[in-house]
């Protein structure tokens, strides 16, 4: 990518992250730092990879996104608005009785969630279940998952893992938000999933490790997926969480907590002087 | 080709015969010879998933197959069907209600040998709990052909909780069944005995000793237990004064329990109930068992004269 658009990309991630911070603040809770974590992939997956139609969010054909860690419907969301697949006004409104954008990502009240997630795990094997569709129907689609790295200590991964191997899915292409940190703490301390890359490779997957935040390495992980064949795919994708805005990064406490007005403001301040900063 | 064969049996057979529908896929969890899904292996093998040991994975994995059009017949044995893979049931299959039908076999104490760990009898309690779940239990291979196609035509999850014993039928072949509609086997006006899955054999046997001491029954075949027949039940409540539920199941939160919140709410009358009491099943001869849990007809008929009297 020249660097004209890897910046274009680095302003819709940015407008992205305002959206999490906006709307998690508006919600009262929420989380914000694994949503920031995995914004720059998102970006990539939905402004340049994905094929898809913000008119058309049921198309058969249609590339499908999976976010397995369904606590980070903030990013989910507002990267759907951005693409055009509802206002981005609604953001706002997450997490209220009378909103349809649920706490947790619903395929059947949010235009362009393609399944709905929150119970860690469950996402990745329906990722599963979609690409096998897509192999049973002969189909061109592929099926993108976002799992977090604290998610893999689910044993339910390992079996969607072996599963998505034995049937050599590689339609399948899967990114582990490594940003380190979970609820209780750092994930080594917690229950260490490490070595993740060789735990996938051992598992029968096409593993590469990039860094998250650079466009390129996100690009050329993907490219190099489609020249693979017979594999799932698995891209560890080492991660900041709460990228993005300053006194959230790598901070464990912003997992699950909204910032609130005044911490939303100063997000935002930062967020739009970074905006500005971008000169296309 | 219905008399004494096992519901697994018929419901494999019902899966062969209609799948010629390219939208089903079948998925097992390496019980395909003992759900009988290898029945429908044998004639699709490209539309039958082996998943491996893992249900809970299979649950999701079939949510995102029916995601994409297909109509899913996910089994295994109930106890992990419905039990081990119960969350994802819930948030996987249920909750956006997707077109998942979940073929639970050997469901039951009368499993047998195999013992507690693998009789489901809380089943029914957990499958008709979840919002947008509908839950059938048929009687017999007459019964289960149906429940198969309906579960085809619902759209949405289906909960089809299959026995591992052979039973008699109990229908005839041109016995119209309806989705969310129980089926009177024979009518009376004394009290009513309302029965699902192996227990309505037992059923019509309990109606024949009560007749010897002039006690008409009604006997109903409630396969659909989740939507239930609001108004069967209410009609029998009115009409015969009293009702014996008979499942093969706890009697905590199964079939007593649904036909119970509907008497108390729109006609009340004494309920009796027939079923597992609270307690875990054992290994052993399955009809020992049977007797040894008190799911026969003399207990059901016991149970209609203790209700009869409390009138």
């Amino acid at each position: 990518m020249d660097q004209k658009e890897v910046l274009s990309l680095k302003k819709t991630a940015a407008n992205i992250r305002k959206g999490v911070v906006q709307s998690t603040c508006a919600a009262g809770s929420g989380h914000p730092g694994g949503s920031l974590s995995i914004a720059d992939i998102m970006t990539y997956l939905y402004f340049k990879e994905m094929n898809i139609n913000p008119k058309e969010p049921k198309n058969p054909d249609r590339d499908r996104f999976v976010m397995s860690k369904g606590h980070c419907a903030p990013v989910l969301y507002s990267t759907l608005a951005e693409r055009g697949f509802f206002p981005k006004e609604d953001l706002v409104t997450l997490r209220k009785t009378d909103s349809y954008l649920e706490g947790h990502p619903n395929m059947n009240t949010v235009p362009g969630v393609d399944m709905s997630t929150g119970s860690l795990a469950q996402g990745m094997s329906a990722s599963v279940g979609m690409a096998l569709a897509g192999k049973l129907d002969k189909k061109e689609y592929r099926v993108f998952v976002g799992i977090g790295d604290g998610e893999l200590e689910e044993g339910q991964v390992w079996e969607a893992s072996m599963a998505a191997a034995h049937y050599k899915l590689d339609n399948l292409i899967c990114f582990v938000d490594y940003n380190g940190l979970q609820i209780d703490g750092k994930i080594t301390e917690v229950m260490n999933p490490e070595p993740i890359a060789d735990k996938f490779k051992s598992f029968g997957w096409y593993v590469q490790s990039i860094d998250a935040h650079d466009f390129n390495q996100i690009k050329e992980a993907v490219e190099n997926v489609k020249n693979q064949k017979g594999k799932p795919n698995m891209i560890v994708a080492h991660s900041v969480k709460g990228k993005g805005v300053s006194y959230m990064e790598n901070q464990a406490g912003w997992h699950g907590v909204a910032p609130k007005q005044d911490e939303c403001d100063r997000a935002l301040a930062e967020l739009d002087e970074y905006i500005a900063s971008i000169d296309l | 080709m219905a008399g004494n064969i096992a519901t697994r049996a018929a419901y494999g057979d019902a899966l062969a015969a209609l799948g010629v529908d390219e939208r089903i896929v079948v998925l097992d969890a390496d019980l395909s010879k003992s759900t009988k899904t290898d029945a429908f292996k044998k004639k699709y093998p490209e539309r039958h998933i082996n998943m491996g040991i893992a249900e809970g994975n299979m649950m999701s994995v079939a949510a995102g197959l029916a995601s994409c059009g297909k109509i899913v017949f996910a089994s295994s044995f109930a106890i992990f069907a419905a039990g081990r893979a119960f969350e994802q049931v819930r948030n996987s299959i249920c909750y956006p209600g997707l077109n998942v039908k979940i073929g639970a076999t050997h469901a039951g104490i009368s499993v047998g040998e195999d013992g507690a760990s693998h009789q489901s009898i809380e089943d029914i309690a957990l499958m008709r709990s979840i919002p947008n779940m509908a839950v059938i239990s048929p009687s017999d291979a007459y019964c289960t052909t149906f429940a198969v196609k309906a579960a085809i035509e619902h759209d949405g999850p289906v909960y089809l909780r299959l026995g591992r014993l052979n039973v008699p039928a109990v229908h005839q072949e041109n016995t119209r069944f309806e989705f969310g509609k129980g089926v009177m086997l024979r009518d009376g006006t004394d009290v009513t005995v309302i029965a699902s899955g192996l227990m309505v054999q037992y059923a019509l046997e309990a109606a024949k000793l009560l007749e010897e001491e002039d006690i008409n029954a009604r006997v109903i075949d409630i396969h659909t237990i989740k939507p239930i027949d609001r108004d069967i039940i209410i009609k029998a409540a009115k009409e015969t004064g009293c009702i014996v539920t008979a499942e093969e199941h706890t009697i905590v939160g199964g079939l007593g329990s649904a036909v119970a919140e509907v008497v108390c709410g729109e006609y009340p009358v004494p309920v009796k109930m027939v079923g597992v009491m609270d307690k875990f099943g054992k290994s052993g001869n399955p009809y020992e068992l049977l007797k040894l849990y008190g799911l026969t007809a003399g207990n059901i008929a016991d149970k209609a004269i203790e209700a009869i009297q409390m009138l």
